[in-house]
C-alpha cells in the first residue's frame, strides 16, 4: 500500500516537528526510517498511523487520508518505542485478544510461535515483564497484525542480541511470504541496513534523501593517500568529512565515482574504500563540531 | 555474509560469478531463487533479484519462465576470458608496485614465476 506524504507540516505550539515533508513510498517494501533523536521520525510515523493531524498538508496511505480515517487506520500498524500498553495488570494473552478484535489480518497462530520464540509466556502480566520482552511483545503484535501497512518504532529497545537477531529475520521471513509496506525507524543502522529497499532520512523536520539503499552504498567513498594528492582529487566533490594523520588524508565524498575517476585514483597511488550505510548516516546528519 | 559497505547486490553477483568460475555452478544449472538468497543471507530480496537481473544482462544466468534463473553454458568461458583481460591490471601490476615498495628486485619475482612455471611443467 503506497505511502504519500504532501507538503507535511506538524507543529506542537512553537515547535516545528515537520517542515515541508514530501514523500512517496510505493507499496511492498521494507524501508529504513533514519534520522538522529528529534529528527521527527516519531511525528512522521504517528501522521502516517492517524494518531494526529498535520498542520499542513496531506498523509495518504493506499490514496486515502488517514487522520479520522477508521478505514484506512485498519490496515495500519504502528508499534511505538514505548509501546501503547494498556494497564499493568493486564495479561500477554489479553493484549492479543485486542489485536486480534483489531484486526482483521490477524493470524494468532504466528503470534503464538513468535511469543514462544521470544520465550514470553502469554499469562505474564504486562507490568511483569523487562524492557526487552515488552519490546517483544509489540513486535509480535506489529508482525502477527499483517496489516499492509506496518510501522516499527525503535521497537527492538532493550532486546538483547539474539532477541534483535530473531526479530530481523521474522521481518525478512514474514515479509516474503506476506509482502507488505514495512518501515523500520532505527539507531541500530548496520543490523537491519541489509533488509532495507530503500532508505528515508530525515533531519530536524526535513527530507534529507529517499534512495535506493544500494545506489546510496554506491555513493559513498573514502579517499586515502597523500594530502596533497587526495586535496587535488577531491576537488570539486562534495566532500562530507576529513581526518589527517601525519602526511595521510582521508577524506569522505559523496557521490558515485565513475570508472575514469576511479583509475586516475589508482594512478596517483590514492585508496578508495567504501563507507557502510551507518557511516554515511552520520556524515549526512552530524552537526556542526561533531565527529562527521 | 555481505559488509554493509559496498552496494550488496554487487556482491552477490560477485560471489555468483566466483562459483561459476570455481565450477561450482555449473552450466545450466539452476540456481537458488532469490527468496532463498534474501533468507540465507539476510538481505532485503529485491536486492537479490538486483544481483540476478545483472547477471541477466551480462548474460552470466538466463531465466526459464515460472522455473528460474540458470547458469548460461558459455557463463564460465567468458568470465574466464573477462578476467585474463583484466589480470595484469587487477593482479601483476600492483605486484610490480609492492616489490618495489618494499624492495625486492624485478628480476627476483622473474626468478620465482619461471621457477613455478617450471615446477609446473616437470
Amino acid at each position: 500500500m503506497n505511502i504519500e506524504l504532501d507538503g507535511v507540516r506538524l507543529r506542537y505550539g512553537k515547535t516545528v516537528a515537520l517542515d515541508g515533508l514530501t514523500l512517496n513510498l510505493p507499496g511492498g517494501r521494507i524501508y529504513g526510517l533514519l534520522g538522529r533523536n528529534g529528527s521527527g521520525k516519531t511525528s512522521l510515523l504517528s501522521l502516517l498511523a492517524g494518531f494526529r493531524r498535520p498542520t499542513a498538508g496531506t498523509v495518504r496511505v493506499g490514496g486515502h487520508p488517514v487522520f479520522e480515517n477508521g478505514t484506512a487506520t485498519a490496515g495500519i500498524c504502528l508499534i511505538r518505542e514505548t509501546l501503547d500498553m494498556a494497564h499493568h495488570s493486564v495479561k500477554v494473552k489479553e493484549v492479543l485478544e485486542v489485536a486480534e478484535n483489531l484486526r482483521a489480518t490477524w493470524d494468532g497462530d504466528y503470534a503464538g510461535t513468535l511469543l514462544e520464540k521470544f520465550q514470553v509466556l502469554p499469562g505474564t502480566s504486562v507490568g511483569a515483564l523487562s524492557r526487552g520482552k515488552l519490546s517483544a511483545l509489540g513486535v509480535t503484535v506489529g508482525l502477527a497484525s499483517r496489516t499492509p501497512v506496518t510501522l516499527f518504532d525503535e521497537s527492538y529497545l532493550g532486546m538483547d542480541a539474539p532477541a534483535r537477531y530473531l526479530f530481523r529475520d521474522e521481518v525478512l521471513a514474514d515479509f516474503m511470504q506476506h509482502p507488505r509496506t514495512i518501515v523500520l525507524a532505527t539507531h541500530l543502522i548496520e543490523e537491519v541496513a541489509p533488509l532495507f529497499e530503500q532508505v528515508v532520512i530525515i533531519d530536524r523536520g526535513r527530507l534529507v534523501l529517499h534512495e535506493d539503499a544500494d545506489d546510496l552504498r554506491a555513493r559513498g567513498v573514502a579517499v586515502t593517500g597523500p594530502a596533497a594528492e587526495v586535496d587535488r582529487f577531491v576537488a570539486g566533490l562534495t566532500v562530507l568529512g576529513e581526518q589527517q594523520l601525519g602526511p595521510t588524508k582521508a577524506v569522505t565524498v559523496y557521490g558515485e565515482l565513475d570508472d575514469d575517476r576511479r583509475r586516475a585514483a589508482r594512478e596517483r597511488g590514492l585508496e578508495l574504500g567504501p563507507i557502510a550505510l551507518q557511516d554515511l548516516f552520520v556524515h549526512l546528519t552530524a552537526a556542526k563540531g561533531e565527529p562527521a | 555474509m555481505f559488509d554493509d559497505r559496498s552496494p550488496i547486490y554487487r556482491q552477490i553477483a560477485d560471489r555468483i560469478k566466483t562459483e561459476v568460475l570455481a565450477g561450482t555452478l555449473q552450466g545450466d544449472e539452476q540456481v537458488m531463487s532469490t527468496n532463498q538468497y534474501a533468507a540465507y543471507y539476510r538481505i532485503n530480496p529485491a536486492t537479490a533479484a538486483k544481483a540476478f537481473q545483472q547477471l541477466v544482462d551480462e548474460g552470466v544466468l538466463y531465466k526459464r519462465r515460472g522455473i528460474g534463473m540458470f547458469v548460461s553454458p558459455q557463463a564460465r568461458d567468458s568470465l574466464r576470458a573477462e578476467r585474463r583481460e583484466s589480470f595484469f591490471s587487477d593482479v601483476v601490476d600492483p605486484m610490480v608496485t609492492e616489490a618495489r615498495a618494499i624492495g625486492i628486485p624485478i628480476t627476483d619475482v622473474v626468478e620465482r614465476i619461471t621457477r613455478l612455471a617450471e615446477g609446473d611443467e616437470r
